[in-house]
């Protein structure tokens, strides 16, 4: 099972900008290297993540390789209702993760 | 016998060498320019950039490549009027240009990214933000890369 951590603030007032952290546990093997026969390692990354706020997309970002492993993406948003944000993060090999955060918007 | 001339000659000749060595070869740079500036006017679509309003923070050392902290803030009031639509993070001497993409919206109430890059060799790091009237906006910090990321078997 794909490892997925993120850090949502559990409350906040309304209008308020909170600040996102996401982390997904991925080695983004960059398809560059090679084994020591020689051969290539095939790339496995995640190439897609996106955050919706109750439904509405708020963020969303474009992977690539140059990406480091265990990918971090911290980025904000206006706390505008209680409800739940949910994560997606989608890859290479039909990797696929989610995960939700609620918050109480006071 | 060697002379101290001859021999501070070749000390610095083979020193020279070895530095050069370590760069990419001009044919594989030229190819690097290439893919970036085609990256990047895919992204732009040829609309001209303009320098300001991004702010790139890197550190300019790295010891380590494979794990780059960067954070780029765009300076805007991120109202539905007036908003950073797109944020591209790109590297010069990467086999890849692109590290990410970010679309933002007024949402985001506060136009700023932070993530974690590879980077492959001493050069240019990019970042550029499409804005909601279209304009393109970059900033960009050489960096000085110690141990480069992807680079078991020499510069790819």
């Amino acid at each position: 099972m794909a490892r997925v951590s993120v850090t949502v603030p559990s409350s906040a007032k309304r209008g308020e900008v909170i600040e996102i952290k996401t982390l997904a546990a991925h080695v983004m093997e960059n398809g560059f290297r090679h084994k020591q026969t020689g051969e290539p390692i095939p790339r496995d990354i995640i190439t897609q993540f996106v955050c919706t706020y109750n439904g509405v997309e708020v963020f969303r970002a474009e992977l690539h390789p140059a990406m480091a492993a265990n990918p971090l993406l911290v980025f904000n948003t206006v706390a505008t209702e209680s409800g739940t944000l949910e994560f997606k993060w989608l890859g290479d090999n039909d990797y696929a993760a989610t995960q939700s955060a609620s918050i109480s918007v006071v | 016998m060697t002379s101290r001339r001859q021999f501070l000659t070749l000390v610095c000749g083979t020193f020279a060498a070895s530095q050069a060595a370590a760069q990419l070869d001009p044919n594989m740079q030229a190819l690097r320019t290439a893919a970036l500036a085609s990256a990047i006017r895919k992204v732009t679509g040829g609309q001209p950039i303009r320098t300001g309003k991004v702010k790139l923070q890197i550190p300019p050392l790295i010891d380590n490549g494979n794990t780059v902290p960067l954070t780029v803030t765009v300076d805007s009031p991120m109202t539905q009027a007036d908003h950073v639509k797109a944020i591209h993070v790109f590297t010069e001497k990467n086999p890849q240009p692109y590290v990410v993409s970010a679309y933002l919206g007024p949402r985001s109430g506060r136009a700023s990214l932070a993530t974690r890059a590879r980077i492959a060799d001493t050069g240019k790091v990019i970042a550029i933000a499409q804005l909601s009237d279209g304009s393109y906006w970059q900033d960009s910090v050489s960096v000085v890369v110690t141990l480069s990321a992807c680079l078991e078997d020499g510069l790819i």
